[in-house]
């Protein structure tokens, strides 16, 4: 088993232009558990994991494993795992030689190469050009091109992209089992629900800068809380007076970072009926939207 | 550097591009080898008839042999370009970045695999120049020059150049990532713009001693003989260059080419 290996964002910052993709991006990645890297199209994903894997050069700051960035990596294939998007394939080239091309490359033992095959299901069509596949059966050959050196670490972009539910719960599993021995595990999505059930930790990008990091359950504690009463009116002070403000919708009154038992008591105390009181059931991709949204309300103004 | 260049040739060979390229070239360079030697046997039958001055027919295997450079040069310096185009097309530099991050190595197995793959298309497009000029020489009773050593030296001599001519691709390739235009370049310089500046700058002497640094006229110094330079103008008293000197213009050119494209193109952020 490899060693633990942590990856490590500092300041990371980059421009294109005028605009800044990412802006001083600092994070760290545990090995153990699996840290889902989120945000919505256009973020800066992409781009800082092109900086950490060497590919594109940062503005300022850095990227490393371990405090080694990947160009100095002795080792690269073997230290850290790859899937980028999954069309970085030669269409005329088969799937066994597009695997043959990088392990030679790296120096890799060429008994990976059927191993990685298997593993992802690949083998009955290992001698099929790559050109004949469809995006899941990309998305298995990258990930057998990221497994190929046996690494520490995984960097995955956008790994359930293109797979069927089956894939995905296969896809969840596996990168349980991975984190599980110890390995480090980054993950980056545009949706929170593909990843939700695979991973620990998240980190959410929007705009090119951290919005949010911690535990998935920390997230799920900025949730909020739908109540009603027949006299909105006199709820809505009552929870001024808890200090909640209260945003009228369509159902009820919405309430951000509260709990059933604190709208409860206070509604109690105030001598309110409630006619209706629940934990937001969304609240993850609510409050992952939220964060996201907010954010882009915040630049603008 | 091995790792890297192993690589490099499995790339090569994991697609159908090399061996289509080469039977095309095959073809084309035969062809054109036993044309011109049937064509110079039947000239020279003639004015030998007539008595008048005729093509000294030792300098004709030369001429038929070095078809192999003289028309075939164009498909290693294809093959070179598009192993780095095709790089850039389907998005493949990032797994080869990937697996190998120092890109002053990825460039330099390139170079030195697609020089041999070049020396290869040498060697295929000699046994088609060779083998169909020779017989058909032979046919026409004009010596082949089989059994003098110089038209092997010559023979060696176009497989070098085929070598130069690939790492030129590669070059190329480097500098100008687009696929199409990088095609279209070659096929506009080759086929169209350095045989008009090499015809154009034939007739004075100051235009043709700066013309023989063309490229292709390098070549042809290299190998020593082509169809162009033996019945071409040749009007002026400029000499052509040394065979050595021929060569070192090529590999300059592929130095220069690849350098520049190294300092620009291939440091790029790879997105």
């Amino acid at each position: 088993m490899p060693d633990r290996t942590t990856i490590e964002f500092s300041g990371l910052t980059k421009t294109f232009g005028a605009v800044k993709a990412v802006s001083d991006l600092t994070f760290t990645v545990e090995p153990g558990v699996v840290t889902g890297f989120l945000g919505p199209n256009g973020a800066g994903k992409t781009t800082s994991l092109r900086m950490l894997l060497g590919l594109v050069t940062p503005t300022s700051g850095t990227a490393t494993f371990g405090g080694v960035a990947y160009r100095d990596l002795e080792k690269p294939l073997a230290t850290v795992g790859t899937a980028l998007e999954a069309s970085s394939f030669h269409p005329g080239r088969s799937a066994r030689k597009h695997l043959e091309v990088y392990a030679a490359a790296a120096a890799l033992p060429t008994s990976r190469i059927e191993f990685v095959l298997g593993l992802v299901g690949l083998t009955p069509y290992a001698d099929r050009r790559v050109g004949g596949f469809s995006m899941g059966m990309r998305q298995r050959l990258g990930l057998a091109s990221a497994l190929l050196g046996d690494p520490g670490v995984l960097v995955l972009d956008e790994p359930t992209n293109g797979l069927d539910p089956e894939g995905i719960r296969w896809m969840r599993g596996f990168l349980r089992s991975r984190a599980a021995e110890g390995r480090t595990v980054l993950v980056s999505s545009h949706v929170l629900s593909e990843v939700q059930q695979s991973v620990d930790r998240v980190v959410i990008i929007s705009q090119g800068r951290a919005v949010f990091e911690g535990s998935l359950a920390s997230l799920e504690g900025t949730s909020a809380v739908r109540v009603d009463a027949r006299d909105q009116r006199s709820l809505r002070a009552a929870l001024a007076v808890g200090g909640f403000e209260a945003t009228p919708t369509d159902s009820g009154l919405l309430v951000p970072g509260a709990t059933p038992e604190e709208i409860g008591r206070l509604a109690l105390a105030a001598g309110i009926p409630l006619t209706l009181l629940a934990a937001q059931q969304s609240g993850l991709e609510d409050a992952f939207l939220a964060l996201v949204s907010t954010d882009e309300k915040g630049v603008a103004a | 550097m091995i790792a890297a260049m192993r690589s490099e040739v499995l790339k090569l060979t994991s697609v159908r591009l090399w061996w289509v390229l080469l039977i095309i070239l095959v073809g084309y360079v035969g062809f054109t080898a036993a044309l011109l030697a049937g064509l110079f046997g039947a000239i020279g039958d003639q004015t030998g008839q007539a008595g008048a001055a005729q093509l000294p027919e030792e300098i004709l295997p030369p001429i038929v042999y070095s078809t192999a450079t003289a028309i075939g040069y164009v498909f290693p310096l294809i093959l070179g370009a598009l192993a780095v185009t095709s790089e850039f097309r389907y998005q493949t530099l990032t797994p080869t970045f990937l697996a190998q991050p120092r890109r002053g190595v990825v460039l330099g197995a390139k170079l030195v695999v697609l020089a041999i793959a070049g020396a290869v298309y040498g060697i295929g497009a000699l046994v088609a120049s060779v083998g169909l000029g020779a017989p058909v020489l032979g046919l026409m009773g004009v010596p082949t020059g089989l059994d003098v050593s110089d038209t092997w030296l010559l023979m060696a001599r176009v497989v070098l150049a085929m070598a130069l001519w690939a790492a030129i691709g590669v070059g190329l390739g480097t500098l100008i990532p687009n696929q199409i235009a990088s095609i279209v370049i070659v096929l506009a310089f080759t086929q169209f713009l350095e045989p008009i500046l090499r015809f154009g700058t034939s007739f004075v002497e100051w235009t043709a001693a700066v013309g023989r640094f063309l490229p292709g006229a390098a070549s042809d110094a290299l190998v020593g003989a082509s169809v162009y330079t033996s019945l071409g103008v040749g009007s002026s008293t400029v000499e052509a260059l040394e065979w050595w000197q021929g060569g070192l213009v090529l590999a300059a050119y592929g130095t220069v080419i690849a350098a520049a494209g190294a300092f620009t193109t291939w440091r790029r952020d790879v997105t």
